[in-house]
């Protein structure tokens, strides 16, 4: 439904080109989850950004690659046909709710402009939309709350406006930007139940980009792992987490302090830090810092390797890394 | 053996006002609310909580950078809070903080060199004349930093870099007690187990005890040996970390710890899934008696009328009526 | 564990001073204001270099003439030269805006930053007087202070001058204080004074080593274009007969002087109004260029 192929964006700074996105490629399909992994400077968000068409530029420059929504090419599409793909085809919600609103316009205005704009509705159908719709993400109260200005919201209720915003004109594929990264862990937790919920109630696809691996294994059917402006391995949850087809992934788990653990020996840590994107080492970028680099790593950039249906590893030995 | 710090009864409220000229107190705002606990040499307490419920405040004030309203505490058996001038200035030898955000907490128009030397132009008896350069070296080195950077500045380093500059800075006075404001909590996922196994490695290497805040449960749970669980400016729950992970007794507890996501794909389903409802009370106005009854499915009507105090409940302390044990991390 | 890590950027130890300099040289504007400014000083500092006549000689057969060879921007009313006066004027003019932003700096921050450190009550109050001064109209505040200080006849140059800045001073000193206070209050909450705290450091290192090292930046910026607001202010006054005077030159008392005679003889206004337009326009635009090389900088 939704497909990024071989996308590749530079951005253009003063002290020189840094290669954000250097062949991006997924896809997903109607009802499925498909978290992005990455930490920053990966890309991850810069991919959504593409893919949404609201990316600044300058300084970003998409230099090659396609983004196809139903077949549709959108990068060389007019700025109204984007515009019209933006919320109805596909919608977008953001880490910080705060800055996401507008704080001088109350939440039901917000929701309601794009209806009356888009839709054509008159006030008193898109006002009644918009209450059903804060109900939908289960804010108490709508009728109410559909008049009050975003700061009078809890952070875990902005969220839920900011979805419900989203979701105002039925958009096929919804991408989620690190949606709670800044909630507190309960807020998350009922978050995430609701996004679940709604993705199954109307098939929507869902693009969770997060860098926590604990959402991911919960919410995910399949994952596509960032590093350096490339993905590095792709493949469904369970058998990512089971054996991790490339070493950054690998390592990522060795790395995380579990809960279900009173395990308080040192943590395996991935030495080194993750490149600039000013300077990308040759070869494999994740090879100054992987604990099996060899000769090859430093000269070829590894072929993305299929692992079985649904898998792939951008490593040299894809292989052996997923037999462990 | 007596405890290297003791907290007993903590308060910490911070007033609401109203007006420009004339100040008019119209509220408070209670973000610690009675606090109490000890913590033993060489030992990490571990302090979790949600947004609001007053760790961050509960730093502030142990390290006397905020005064407390009331409460005392105890270091090394003597009083804390009555020490003034020469006395305090000992005193903060003793006791240090590493911040949570790395890029604030370091001043941007210092070397790294003086920024970790700082300790010693304050402190002038720690370092005798000429030493100071060695040790600065020294700090560098043992956070696992080149000592030849320390002409550097700052914006040079890395997240994970600048939050060693602040450890090495905490660490140059040898004090016995550093209390880590998140530390880790700004930091991507892979830097984070190198700073966690960094404070493991110094707390080992220098005989250092921590009281560890942060709100990733994780990551406490990896730290320490005992953990507290803060909601609105009370401790409801403290004992070790196995009786606090494994064998939770306190709602609110139980709550906190099923919704932290475990990356394990296979677990799915199969976790005793507590959501909460509603949202966290103002602390300017906290419920009466026990202050997690309106999201706490336990309720009943003694919960309004009467705290629950912390005491013993099946082992460990925990603040509920009703505790009882739930076995929630899988 | 003692792993070497290498820093993000290896560069040479360049602090954010040096960063704003680097910045810094690469604008054009930089340059042509600084080259502006630097011809100006060199006035003000060595008239003869410029001009060997006299700037007090009057010549009245030679009044009002045009520009020629001789007198490069012609002869004023008295039939002085306008091109030696303004020469001369520089001195006058830079001197009243330095010494002014000196003035206003030194006392508005100083009492900025501790109204801003220290906070509470020592901050109202001297919040109110500032309001008080600020909520005097500059034009008229200035006629009333110059005219009180003015009341006995003549006064030799160096009185003259003082009283213009002392005047320019009183009156502007809330900006500066208002800027570093507010830069202040807002280093204060930063995480590494907290720190520093921590550590026992005492209020005087507090703000001599943490605070005013990060409140420079805005107080720097605005003294740039105070100066040059500051001689613009200067010209006002003079303009309006409560500033400088004879003896003393500036551009403010020769376009004072050449009002009444605009339309015979245009050159006499034209020639200093230039000149302080463009000096004005150099601080500004140097003030410009400063605040944009030091802002990006805070990371």
């Amino acid at each position: 439904m939704l497909e990024v192929e071989d996308l590749h964006v530079e951005f253009r700074t003063r002290d020189g080109v840094a290669r954000v996105l250097n062949g991006v490629s997924y896809r997903v399909a109607a009802g499925e989850t498909l978290a992005v992994l990455g930490e920053s400077g990966s890309g991850k968000s810069v991919t959504a950004q593409a893919v949404m068409g609201i990316l600044d530029t300058p300084p970003a420059f998409v230099t090659w690659g396609s983004v196809r929504f139903h077949g549709e090419e959108l990068l060389t599409a007019s700025p109204e046909r984007r515009r019209a793909v933006r919320a109805s085809g596909v919608a977008m919600i953001f880490q910080d709710a705060l800055s996401a609103l507008n704080p001088v316009f109350t939440v039901g205005f917000q929701i309601e402009e794009q209806l009356r704009l888009r839709r054509g509705m008159s006030r008193k159908d898109a006002r009644t939309r918009a209450i059903e719709l804060l109900d939908l993400v289960r804010i108490p109260s709508a009728r109410q709350r559909v008049r009050e200005y975003p700061h009078q919201f809890s952070g875990g209720m902005r969220q839920r406006a900011m979805i419900a915003m989203a979701l105002a004109l039925n958009p096929e594929v919804l991408i989620a930007d690190e949606p709670t990264t800044a909630l507190d862990v309960t807020v998350q937790a009922q978050i995430m139940d609701l996004l679940r919920e709604i993705q199954r109630e109307r098939s929507m696809g869902l693009v969770l980009i997060t860098h926590d691996l604990g959402v991911v294994a919960e919410v995910a059917d399949r994952i596509a792992v960032m590093y350096a402006g490339r993905i590095v391995e792709e493949a469904d949850a369970v058998s990512l987490f089971r054996s991790p087809g490339h070493p950054y992934t690998a390592a990522l788990m060795r790395s995380l302090p579990r809960l279900d653990s009173s395990k308080h020996s040192a943590l395996e840590t991935i030495k080194g830090l993750p490149p600039s994107l000013l300077r990308i080492p040759p070869g494999c970028p994740f090879h100054p810092r992987c604990p099996r680099a060899e000769a090859v790593c430093a000269v070829d950039v590894p072929a993305f390797v299929p692992l079985g249906p649904g898998r792939g590893s951008a490593c040299h030995f894809a292989e052996e890394v997923v037999r462990g | 053996m007596a405890e290297l710090l003791e907290v007993r009864d903590l308060v910490k409220h911070f007033p609401v006002t109203r007006g420009v000229l004339f100040r008019r107190t119209i509220g408070q705002v209670r973000a610690v609310d009675g606090v109490s606990f000890s913590l033993a040499a060489g030992e990490t307490l571990g302090v979790v909580g949600e947004s609001g419920c007053g760790k961050s405040t509960l730093a502030q004030v142990l390290m006397r950078l905020e005064p407390p309203t009331s409460g005392t505490a105890l270091f090394e058996g003597e009083p804390m809070f009555p020490l003034r001038g020469a006395a305090l200035k000992a005193w903060r030898r003793d006791m240090q903080i590493v911040l949570q955000d790395p890029y604030t907490s370091l001043n941007p128009r210092m070397t790294v060199g003086d920024i970790v030397g700082e300790p010693f132009d304050i402190h002038p008896e720690v370092a005798p004349r000429g030493s100071r350069a060695g040790r600065v070296r020294e700090l560098l080195d043992v956070v696992g930093l080149n000592p030849e950077h320390l002409n550097r500045y700052p914006h040079q380093f890395s997240g994970g870099q600048r939050q060693r500059i602040g450890i090495a800075r905490a660490l140059a006075l040898r004090p016995k007690v550093i209390v880590c404001d998140e530390p880790v909590s700004a930091l991507d996922v892979s830097i984070q187990a190198q700073v966690m196994n960094l404070l493991a490695s110094l707390q080992a290497e220098f005989g250092l005890s921590y009281v560890f805040i942060a709100h990733d449960l994780s990551v406490v749970r990896h730290l320490s040996d005992r953990v507290a669980v803060m909601y609105l400016g009370k401790i409801v729950e403290i004992g070790t970390e196995r009786e606090i992970y494994e064998h939770p007794t306190h709602p609110y507890t139980q709550a906190l710890l099923s919704a932290v996501p475990v990356p394990d794909p296979e677990l799915r389903g199969q976790r005793d899934v507590i959501r909460l409802t509603g949202d966290v009370p103002s602390p300017i106005d906290p419920p009466s008696g026990c202050r997690f009854r309106t999201r706490c499915w336990k309720a009943r009507d003694v919960c309004a009328t009467e705290e629950p105090l912390l005491v013993d409940r099946g082992g460990h302390p925990s603040a509920c009526h009703f505790a009882e044990e739930r076995h929630v991390v899988p | 564990m003692t792993e070497q890590i290498v820093p993000l950027v290896d560069e040479r130890p360049r602090g954010l001073f040096g960063d704003a300099w680097h910045a810094l040289r690469r604008r054009v504007l930089f340059w042509v204001a600084v080259s502006i400014i630097f011809l100006v000083v060199l006035m003000a500092l060595f008239p003869g270099l410029f001009a060997s006549g006299d700037p007090n000689l009057a010549q009245l057969s030679r009044s009002r003439g045009a520009p020629s060879a001789e007198a490069w921007f012609g002869y004023d009313n008295q039939g002085y030269d306008i091109y030696t006066r303004v020469v001369h004027g520089a001195r006058a003019s830079i001197v009243v805006g330095l010494l002014s932003t000196v003035g206003v700096v030194l006392v508005g921050a100083t009492i900025g930053m501790f109204a801003g450190f220290y906070g509470g009550w020592l901050d109202a109050v001297v919040s109110r007087i500032a309001d008080v001064f600020v909520g005097v109209p500059f034009v008229l505040g200035a006629i009333v202070i110059l005219t009180t200080l003015n009341a006995g006849g003549d006064a030799g140059t160096v009185r003259i001058v003082a009283q213009v800045v002392l005047s320019l001073s009183v009156l502007s000193w809330p900006v500066a204080m208002r800027i570093m206070r507010s830069t202040a209050i807002a280093a204060k909450q930063q995480d590494y004074v907290k720190a520093a705290r921590a550590l026992g450091a005492s209020s005087s290192r507090i703000i001599t080593k943490h605070m005013l090292p990060n409140c420079v930046a805005p107080v720097l910026v605005y003294s740039t274009i105070a100066l040059g607001a500051f001689i613009g202010a200067e010209a006002t006054l003079s303009y309006l007969g409560i500033g400088l005077r004879q003896p003393v030159v500036s551009w403010g008392v020769m376009i004072n002087s050449a009002k009444d005679y605009l339309r015979v003889a245009p050159h006499a206004l034209l020639f200093p109004a230039g000149f302080l337009t463009a000096t004005v326009l150099a601080f500004v635009m140097l003030g410009d260029a400063v605040r944009e090389a030091l802002d990006p900088k805070l990371r």
